[in-house]
């Protein structure tokens, strides 16, 4: 199977490679997938308390090279954004952005949930309510 | 430094030897004759030039040509003997013996004899890969018309213990089939001494053409007879119909005449090149070999490197290496390697698996730019992989809740 030029790039040159305090009141990480299944993502942002921006964004994940590139992407999306517009992100947004095969749909749906998972650890670290909101349920 | 692509994936299909193309070439144009016109000298040279493939080929493997019948491969050769052998011997039973880690040539035959009313019992191989010889004697019935067991692994090279297998079937009348696709032309496979009657093997594992493979059927003590699986014309003595592929077979039969010529030399060379290639991979911490290291192939290493997904992995270096994983990503199914979790692997280091297969035409080079690149590509890896960091914050991994997805 061929990789797309996309997907090549963002595992050639990964972005936001890394790890960030995760004791800080002000980091949401979000650990999603498990190694039996072969993909595991870390993704945690930072974000300013002053105006709810997300200021960085950070991964690590195990996985093949569009899981790769699907976290790496969705760091870049997240930097800047607020939670409100970052809970915006859509797997499918994903998988047209790096021209994902359907097998490799899971490696999107996997980041969407990171996202998710760290907003949620950051609200719940610092008191905000969930507001009712439908989740996107993975649908494997 | 390396402008070639290196090529470690010789248990997928190895590159026809130019030795081989060489023989084969007359075939085509020149002598364009079908081995089965008996009426005027195309016919006549073609079926000489069968005739010689097969004395080669039967020589390889210690047999009488007459007990080679040629196919388009291993699978079709697996489908007949499984099938074959079901229909032939259904007065006596119905009952087939195989195990897990067989290639799925054999596995889904049995699944499709299985619907077609026979029993099936699929033996567990012990963490190194090996049929336990007590499970497999259990396991035998009065109704028990076949034993089908491979001889080499095409993924860990792993190889079954035929000689004591062929003991039991013998011991208890049962006809033995092996699945010898990775093992004849590498080491020496000679199925006669070891009791096994009906193998099945291919040309493109070793060195040379696809599309032409081998069926080998006992013909004396027993005599063994299978069902033909497609009607037709009769050929090769009524097992199996069509008409012969006759550049194909003189390839095969050059290539069986190359490989046992050589195969001490090749057998020396390649083993000393794994050993290497496997020992300085295991340098890297939490690096391990698949299957017994004993009882294997000499040219195969399957290694997991922990932590690690196998086609990620396989990303770093796809572009100067070619290799295979036993990730799941690699596969249609999002399944990791059956093979391996039979093992007993934790789906986790299947994922994490790569084989190298080498070859005849595997370099010294070609080694140190496999262990320079796969240590490069592996450390990369891990420095993006949050279990590698989870692993060395001393995080105990088997007790995250994982939010399996």
């Amino acid at each position: 199977m061929a990789y797309s030029d996309k997907v090549l790039e963002h595992f050639k040159n990964p972005q936001n490679v890394g790890t960030l305090d995760k004791s800080k009141k002000n980091v949401g990480t979000g650990l999603v997938g498990a190694p039996e299944c072969g993909d595991v993502m870390r993704l945690q942002i930072e974000v300013d308390d002053a105006t709810g921006q997300i200021q960085d964004a950070r991964f690590k994940t195990f996985g093949c090279g569009s899981a790769i590139a699907s976290s790496s992407l969705a760091t870049e999306w997240l930097k800047g954004k607020t939670i409100e517009e970052a809970l915006t992100i859509n797997n499918m947004d994903i998988v047209e952005e790096l021209a994902l095969p359907p097998v490799k749909i899971h490696c999107s749906v996997l980041a969407e949930d990171a996202i998710k998972a760290a907003i949620k650890d950051y609200r719940e670290k610092n008191g905000i309510m969930e507001p009712i909101e439908a989740t996107t349920k993975s649908t494997h | 430094m390396n402008q070639r692509l290196i090529y470690l994936d010789n248990n997928a299909t190895t590159p026809t030897d130019p030795r081989v193309v060489d023989a084969m070439l007359p075939w085509f144009y020149e002598n364009p004759g079908n081995a089965a016109s008996r009426s005027h000298p195309f016919g006549w040279k073609a079926e000489e030039a069968v005739d010689y493939a097969r004395e080669q080929v039967a020589q390889l493997i210690n047999a009488d040509p007459k007990e080679i019948i040629f196919t388009s491969g291993a699978t079709e050769s697996d489908n007949l003997a499984l099938k074959g052998i079901f229909e032939m011997y259904s007065r006596k039973g119905n009952h087939i013996i195989t195990a897990k880690t067989e290639h799925k040539a054999v596995l889904d035959t049995c699944g499709r004899i299985e619907k077609m009313g026979g029993e099936v019992t699929y033996l567990q191989v012990n963490r190194e890969g090996m049929v336990d010889l007590k499970e497999l004697e259990n396991a035998i019935r009065p109704t028990t018309i076949l034993v089908s067991i491979m001889w080499a692994n095409n993924e860990t090279g792993v190889i079954q213990p035929m000689k004591e297998i062929g003991d039991i079937c013998a011991k208890h009348g049962v006809l033995l089939f092996s699945d010898a696709t990775q093992a004849v032309g590498k080491i020496p496979v000679d199925p006669r001494e070891v009791g096994v009657h009906l193998m099945a093997f291919t040309s493109h594992k070793m060195y040379g053409p696809k599309g032409v493979g081998a069926l080998y059927v006992s013909r004396k003590n027993p005599r063994v007879k299978v069902t033909a699986q497609m009607d037709g014309g009769g050929h090769e003595r009524g097992m199996r119909s069509g008409t012969l592929n006759v550049p194909a077979i003189v390839g095969f039969g050059k290539a069986a005449e190359i490989a046992l010529k050589e195969m001490d030399q090749d057998t020396q060379r390649l083993s000393a090149l794994r050993d290497r290639l496997e020992s300085s991979l295991l340098k890297l911490e939490e690096t391990y070999v698949n299957g017994n290291r004993e009882s294997r192939m000499p040219h195969v290493t399957n290694i997991s490197f922990k932590h690690v997904e196998g086609e990620g992995l396989m990303m770093t270096f796809n572009q100067h290496i070619a290799v295979s994983s036993g990730s799941a990503c690699t596969s249609a199914s999002l399944e990791p390697s059956y093979v391996l979790v039979a093992l007993g692997l934790g789906d986790d280091l299947a994922h994490s698996s790569i084989r190298f297969s080498l070859g005849r035409f595997t370099t010294d080079e070609d080694v140190d730019f496999t262990i320079q690149a796969l240590s490069k590509g592996v450390n990369h890896m891990r420095d993006l992989s949050p279990i590698w960091e989870m692993y060395k914050e001393g995080v105990d991994l088997e007790n995250v809740s994982w939010k399996q997805h």
